[in-house]
């Protein structure tokens, strides 16, 4: 039985390989493959990647540990996986998950007997607006309840192909409830790179700056800088100079499409029905830094728009919108390569994405250098957010005046809000900057709001008594995430989720995440099983200074907000859950006396504490 | 041409390209370290050596030095810092001193003394790791392991072998080796490598040489970690 | 005789009694010490149970219910409770079992082949039932101080007792401080 699937798997694999070319830098692509086509990706697949790819071992290895959608165990053949971000929570994730584990009698995290099903759960899948969500081999699933799951649950048993499934499973919308500059009125392609071209790279560099753009992905940097310390970059390599100021178009741009802060989902729907603009922006990137290679990182979850992203990339290449001579100009040679990401929260900073794009682990760079002088294999490279290229579209067409008139002072132009949680509309909500929280808890038509959570677990809890507080950098800065809680929910269930959530995602590389965050989780699930006490909240209070000043990186330094925001601003919201003010045991006493009461027998008064 | 930054107070000279910790190992000051060697790259993930550079932490083993930086480095508040993050290496693992080969010899330890830890302080883990005896010659205790690097490092760059690598994520991480069994035995590792060499604490140990130096003449015995990094030669 | 004595209890939990041990290591300091404190529960005095107490020393790690009564009796007595030895701090050699499943354990200590009771688990409630895991004392109970050590030498004792005693908070020198 085994034997001719393995060797199914090693002529499969030998395909994969050649489809890549072999290419080391493809390796978390070609893993991916191996992935979908076996299910697992064996000891004996490691082996041949590492010879044919010549690189050690270890490194595949390593790479195949690293990312959640990749598996050295089998899972089973079809393999579900439930979003489990607080919204899906909200939705009644937790028992949806049981009903379809009961359903095909299997547990949770496990693989079925037969090899046949494995369900699990997994970070946000970018679906928050219509959820429950889940993915089933990678690829999405809506708007689950138990209908749904009846149907599926079927669908596995009977073994369908996924590809045969009702494609009403897989229907996502965009939801878009409030358009405004950017989601607006559409672009024509080429009209942004025709006005660059027309411009200058150097006046359109000059427009960008008038704009006042920063980037979307939540820091906030002025992307004219970035642009220009690219531009600027002068990279040496074994003495030879490579690329020089504004010389050889050596660099590369990036699209971080990784879109993995829980909550957040607006670049999933920019990706499906805005791609042109995305790309376009891409490209006028392209034509200011002097670069030749672009990639899109397309986090794992949104595969389901890969097929329909190539067909945009081979229209506007058909339409001289992208490859050699763009638009007839002969010094103009640009072209966009989507690369899948494979469920690591961790790639969407910066530097650990483009340790993602040469295939290696996630793991965020020590900086300096910063990517725009040394990022991808070294070459100057610009990172930005999908949203932040389609806005630098929109500039390059209509001028960075016109885009500086929207906004406030340090925020100009528009910000795209993905709401989701206790409202009547969860969706895509575009303001100009400075719209106050309550503005949008009034247009989405909110619960009795209690807290919103803003841009994710790594952003900003914000309570009742600050809904006057506005979106913008001067104010609470946001990637997008909008989470509403209703009155009726107890915010700790939200700090729990996101506490798992980033033990789960630490990259595991510097010791203060690595170990504080699961610290982190520990005495949070301790609090929430009632054990918890105020040196419990002391001790919180401590690891939160701990990741946030000794971390490596964003994900560190932001992974105790949830806790010390909601302890400062909810008290109740822990002290309800204490048992006392005095000490409590680490680990609950009687439970660790389960297994020796199950292997001995006994029930007797001494068999407890 | 001198260039200086000064580290608690102390004018340091640098060179173009050094790092804080390059200058400071030069100029004799010590800064606590584990996942640092001087031979060979700075990798940054212990964050041990996480110094104060103008009110911001950085990590002094990958910050470049640049002229003028003025470096907090023995204060109360970093030593604490330390002490915690030194602590949470001592519950992620299984350190058994008394049952450690490595025990007065161990600059995981010897970093405890030095920092006055009287107890690992948060709750252990205890997680389920591997111990593999399978080479002749040296053992692999994952127990031990504080994913350091420097065997993953010193196999890579100095024997040219790469016998270990990193796999899996987060508190999940493990050192795993360069063979399709997944034991060391299978893999091109021999005891004279760099790689056993460099190992900061009991984690990869060559057989047949523990406990040859009594308690009382080890390392650590009688001289800090600090008096020993920055006596020279010792490391 | 001092007017007013200090009271001391000291027992061993999941340890090998080598802490205590060393205390008697302190050799002829005991003749001072024992001018300072008044035994309760030790092995020393055969006392089974902790009365009030101004100083509990544990040695010994938690690794199953007997030693929770005990632990927690000491703590509801001390003014002060310490810490002493690599076991009651991280659990030490008893925890080197936390990576083997507790029905193996089970199974090699009562099942196998020259095993006791005739190859059946007892389920006598006399026998202390046994955790999953061993853990230090602080993971059970609040602890004031810590002394490491496998053991710490008699000198460490000597030292810390001494401090503690005079009121001062206990600081050991750096060749007093190991933890093997």
């Amino acid at each position: 039985m085994d034997q001719p699937e393995l060797s199914d798997c090693a002529q499969q694999l030998t395909q994969i390989l050649t489809r890549h070319g072999r290419d080391a830098s493809r390796l978390l692509q070609i893993l991916r493959d191996v992935q979908d086509a076996c299910h697992v990706i064996s000891a004996q697949a490691i082996d041949l990647i590492a010879v044919h790819l010549a690189v050690p071992r270890v490194n595949v290895e390593g790479v195949a540990g690293f990312y959640s959608f990749l598996s050295t165990r089998p899972v089973g053949e079809y393999q579900v996986l439930f979003s489990g971000n607080i919204t899906d929570q909200m939705l009644g994730q937790d028992e949806l998950m049981q009903y379809l584990c009961n359903k095909l009698w299997v547990e949770p995290g496990k693989v079925s007997e037969d090899g046949l099903v494995s369900i699990a759960g997994t970070s946000c899948t970018g679906m928050c607006d219509q959820g429950p969500a889940a993915l089933v081999n990678g690829w999405v699933l809506t708007n689950l309840d138990r209908n749904r799951l009846d149907l599926i649950g079927e669908l596995i048993r009977s073994r369908k192909p996924v590809a045969e499934w009702p494609p009403m499973l897989f229907e996502t919308a965009d939801n878009i409830r409030r358009a405004d500059m950017l989601l607006g009125d559409a672009l024509a392609p080429g009209a942004a790179i025709g006005a660059v071209l027309a411009r200058g790279a150097r006046e359109t560099l000059a427009e960008m700056d008038k704009s006042n753009l920063r980037g979307r992905g939540g820091a906030g940097f002025k992307t004219a800088s970035k642009w220009s310390f690219c531009h600027a970059a002068i990279v040496e390599e074994e003495g030879h100079v490579i690329c020089d100021v504004g010389g050889p178009p050596e660099r590369v741009i990036v699209c971080n499409a990784d879109e993995g802060e829980p909550g957040t989902f607006k670049d999933r729907v920019l990706l499906n029905s805005y791609a042109d603009l995305v790309f376009e922006g891409m490209t006028v990137g392209a034509r200011v830094v002097g670069a030749s290679k672009g990639f899109l990182y397309l986090r794992g979850e949104y595969r389901y728009l890969l097929n329909r992203l190539e067909g945009v990339l081979k229209r506007r290449r058909e339409a001289g919108l992208l490859g050699n001579a763009i638009l007839g100009q002969a010094d103009f040679s640009f072209d966009i390569e989507i690369h899948l990401g494979a469920g690591a929260y961790i790639c969407g900073e910066e530097s650990a994405l483009i340790e993602s794009l040469e295939g290696k682990r996630g793991r965020p760079r020590n900086r300096p250098p910063f990517p725009v002088t040394h990022g991808y294999q070294g070459r100057p490279t610009v990172v930005d957010n999908v949203e932040t290229f389609a806005c630098a579209a929109k500039i390059a067409e209509k001028g960075g005046a016109w885009f500086a008139a929207m906004g406030t002072a340090q925020s100009t132009g528009t910000k795209l809000l993905s709401v989701s949680g206790d409202v009547a509309s969860p969706g895509i909500y575009e303001y100009p900057f400075g719209v106050t929280v309550r503005q949008v808890l009034a247009d989405c038509g909110a619960e009795d709001p209690y807290a919103v959570q803003i841009s994710g677990p790594s952003g900003t809890c914000v309570s009742w008594k600050e809904f006057d507080r506005c979106i913008a950098f001067e104010d609470i800065p946001t990637a997008g995430a909008f989470m509403v809680f209703s009155r009726k929910r107890d915010v700790f269930d939200a700090v729990r989720n996101f506490t798992h959530f980033f033990a789960h995602e630490s990259c595991g590389f510097c010791t203060p995440c690595r170990v504080g965050t699961a610290l982190q989780q520990k005495i949070i699930d301790k609090i929430h099983g009632g054990h918890g006490t105020l040196s419990d909240l002391e001790e919180l209070k401590r690891l939160g200074h701990l990741l946030k000043t000794m971390s490596h990186c964003g994900l560190g330094s932001s992974a105790a907000n949830p806790v010390l925001d909601v302890l400062a601003k909810f008290p109740d919201a822990f002290e309800h859950k204490l048992a006392g003010l005095a000490f409590e045991p680490a680990f609950d006493l009687d439970g660790a006396l389960e297994t020796a009461r199950k292997i001995t027998g006994r029930d007797d008064e001494w068999a407890h504490l | 041409m001198n260039k200086t930054i000064t580290i608690d107070g102390l004018s340091v000279p640098f060179q173009e390209g050094q790092t804080i910790m390059d200058a400071a190992l030069a100029a004799g000051v010590y800064i606590p370290r584990l996942c640092h060697n001087p031979e060979f790259k700075p990798h940054g993930s212990c964050k041990l050596c996480t110094v104060k550079v103008n009110g911001r932490n950085v990590a002094s083993c990958t910050m470049p030095a640049v002229e003028g930086q003025q470096v907090l480095n023995d204060t109360d508040e970093l030593n604490a810092d330390r002490l915690a993050l030194t602590q949470m290496l001592f519950v992620e693992g299984n350190h058994l001193c008394p049952a450690c080969e490595k025990s007065g010899n161990c600059q995981l330890q010897a970093v405890a003394y030095y920092l006055g830890m009287m107890s690992p302080h948060y709750n252990h883990f205890y997680p389920q790791r591997e111990v593999d005896a399978s080479h002749p010659d040296v053992i692999l205790d994952r127990n031990r392991c504080i994913y350091c690097e420097l065997c993953v490092r010193a196999s890579r760059d100095a024997d040219g072998k790469n016998v270990f690598g990193l796999s899996g994520r987060g508190i999940q991480s493990s050192l795993v080796v360069n063979s399709a069994s997944g034991r060391l035995g299978d893999t091109s590792l021999a005891a004279t490598d760099k790689a056993v060499q460099v190992c900061p604490t009991g984690a990869i140990l060559q057989k047949g040489k523990g406990f040859t130096v009594p308690i009382g003449r080890r390392v650590f015995d009688h001289h800090t970690i600090k008096e020993i990094q920055t006596g020279g030669g010792h490391d | 005789m001092t007017e007013r004595q200090i009271r001391l209890a000291t027992c061993s939990l999941a340890g090998c009694f080598g802490c205590h041990m060393s205390f008697l290591d302190i050799d002829e300091r005991l003749f001072d010490l024992v001018e300072l404190i008044e035994f309760d529960r030790t092995p020393l005095t055969d006392i089974k149970h902790c009365g009030p107490c101004d100083v509990g020393i544990v040695e010994g790690g938690v690794c199953n219910a007997e030693n929770v009564h005990v632990l927690k009796e000491f703590r509801k007595n001390c003014k002060v409770l310490v810490a002493i030895g690599a076991c009651a701090i991280n659990g030490g050699l008893p925890s080197l079992r936390n990576n083997i499943d507790l029905w193996d354990c089970f199974q090699e200590v009562y099942q196998y082949e020259g095993g006791l009771e005739g190859g059946v688990v007892p389920n006598d409630p006399e026998l202390p039932l046994p955790f999953d895991k061993v853990h230090p004392i602080y993971e059970v109970v609040k602890v004031d101080y810590f002394l490491p050590g496998c053991p710490p030498s008699g000198d460490a004792i000597w030292r810390f007792l001494t401090d503690l005693l005079a009121g001062r908070e206990p600081k050991l020198e750096y060749e007093q401080l190991h933890f093997d």
